[in-house]
């Protein structure tokens, strides 16, 4: 059902859990799928210096959560913007129809703490 | 050899080594239509004689009142759907009739029930279950209207095991009937009751029981209908005559030999059923002694021996499934969240459930097979498979505020739609 990609980032997620020194935070949640992520960020310089996360949820939220990661680290809050789901799920190999949400919320928790930090440092 | 334990036998059993060898002569060796009236035919037609006067005497009733089908969607299609649209039903209640289905029931009833009431042919209420997942009589015969002409509920939950009071149902639709000189016609689902419970219909109070043959070590694709003298049904399959005019089609010769051999053998398992039992028992135990925040899903009494549901704070069904397969183990989610619905068990969430702790839930199932170093291992890979979860979902708990969250993240910007 998923992809070696998929089950990579599920089995050995990267950036997983709270940063110490985390700047801001997103949390989205969709509680009637059942997934709930949180993305901390640590920016420096306008670019996402350390990033982490905390996922309650699917496979596929997880493995999502930790490739967003990935793809955000060392970008700059402007690049890092602009990552949609697609991009999310062309990283992971591909995600079963009824997973796309998935890479969606990471997406969304991503651009919310980006929000975040923009509100609070301007 | 990697370890493999199968821990899924209410989605579905092996087949017996026994059935599996009664079958054998219908697939190449009696291989006629039954309804020929050449030697052929008879030779497939003495296998189904043979399996319907088994259904028969299991049910406690007539060989006329055993209809052979697909399986318990046919038949549970076939009874909700074919109650309604008999005609009888209609001229009975002058007008649209009304059935009534509990909460707790498997699509296959939910869905027909739907169906149904959307194509204008019924009313339908749906009766509610208690936190132990089971509906009670009161709360059905709460329901009931003098249009009513079908109860519909389980013998026992195919997600939790909750065995419904359906003797106590029977016994209150023969009042309500009695009283009011009329008939409410009661159906029991018992597809995953056959291993365990008492199946006579008398005893039950029941008109109408559908099974399954693969849920009892028999071969998938065939089940039955028991139908009660004088229950009026719609024909549900058209074509030619079999099965006393209600389902057409050429019948599954093997597949009907095999369910009736399946039955068969059911009252050799009465002892380990007993283990089962204790095995079942053992899980619990060991789950919520090495695992903190787990819980039982409903109680343990009137809970089919084979059945455990548990719910771990912190980690979601489909994730503790997918680490449990790493590891050899098949079990399932109480949430359809791996298969193509999003949202979590209708029958959980039903038992008064969160949409969180409905997710976190794995249905483990017992049978025949299972071996005490099977829950033992069970035992012993759960706890760190929660501890890797917990570790991911950090800082969320149960009690997390949704609110605190933003509920709409994905369906805000969620223009961005996936078909």
């Amino acid at each position: 059902m998923y992809s070696k990609e998929v089950m990579d980032h599920f089995q050995n997620p990267r950036n997983m859990g709270v940063l110490n020194d985390f700047q801001a935070v997103g949390n989205v949640g969709n509680p009637v799928c059942g997934d709930m992520m949180k993305i901390y960020l640590k920016i420096s310089d306008g670019i996402i210096e350390d990033i982490g996360f905390e996922t309650l949820g699917c496979v596929a939220a997880i493995a999502t959560s930790s490739m967003i990661t990935e793809l955000a680290k060392g970008k700059t809050l402007e690049e890092a913007e602009k990552i949609e789901f697609k991009d999310v799920e062309k990283a992971l190999g591909s995600l079963p129809p009824v997973k796309l949400h998935c890479a969606d919320l990471s997406v969304q928790a991503l651009r919310k703490a980006i929000g975040e930090y923009r509100n609070t440092n301007s | 050899m990697e370890k493999k334990v199968y821990m899924d036998y209410a989605a579905t059993t092996p087949l017996d080594e026994k059935v599996f060898a009664d079958m054998m002569p219908y697939f190449s060796e009696k291989y006629g239509n039954p309804s020929s009236i050449h030697s052929f035919g008879e030779d497939a037609q003495e296998g189904i004689i043979k399996a319907r006067k088994i259904v028969a005497d299991f049910f406690g009733a007539k060989d006329s009142e055993i209809i052979f089908t697909s399986g318990a969607t046919e038949g549970n299609n076939a009874v909700i759907k074919g109650i309604v649209m008999s005609r009888k039903i209609w001229e009975a209640c002058g007008g649209k009739p009304h059935i009534v289905v509990s909460d707790v029931e498997h699509d296959c009833v939910l869905e027909s029930a739907k169906r149904v009431m959307k194509d204008g042919l019924a009313e339908v209420s749906f009766a509610p279950v208690g936190s132990d997942g089971r509906v009670s009589a009161d709360d059905v015969q709460k329901l009931i209207q003098p249009n009513t002409v079908l109860v519909s509920v389980m013998y026992a939950n195919n997600e939790t095991g909750a065995i419904q009071p359906v003797q106590e149902i029977g016994r209150m639709i023969t009042r309500e009937n009695e009283a009011g000189n009329k008939k409410i016609y009661f159906h029991i689902d018992a597809a995953q009751a056959v291993n365990y419970l008492d199946c006579n219909a008398d005893a039950l109070g029941a008109d109408l029981i559908t099974i399954s043959a693969h849920k009892i070590y028999g071969p998938k694709g065939v089940g039955a209908l028991y139908a009660r003298t004088g229950t009026p049904l719609a024909k549900f399959m058209d074509g030619g005559e079999q099965e006393f005019g209600l389902r057409a089609g050429t019948h599954n010769v093997p597949g009907i030999v095999g369910l009736g051999s399946a039955i068969a053998q059911l009252e050799n398992y009465k002892e380990k059923n007993k283990e089962i039992g204790r095995l079942r028992d053992r899980l619990i135990d060991g789950i919520l002694a090495s695992v903190s925040r787990s819980a039982l899903n409903g109680s343990r009494e009137n809970r089919l021996p084979n059945n455990v549901n548990m719910r771990f704070e912190g980690a979601e069904g489909e994730a503790i499934l997918i680490m449990l397969k790493d590891k050899g183990v098949a079990v399932s989610t109480g949430s359809a969240c791996a298969a193509k619905s999003l949202s979590s068990s209708h029958v959980l969430k039903s038992m008064g459930l969160t949409d969180l702790d409905a997710h976190s839930s794995i249905r483990f199932s017992l049978g025949r097979q299972t071996a005490q170093e099977d829950i033992d291992y069970v035992i012993s890979a759960v706890p760190g498979i929660i501890e890797k979860l917990r570790g991911v979902s950090g800082s969320f708990d149960h009690s997390t505020n949704l609110s605190q969250a933003d509920e709409k993240g994905s369906k805000e910007e969620g223009s961005v739609f996936f078909g």
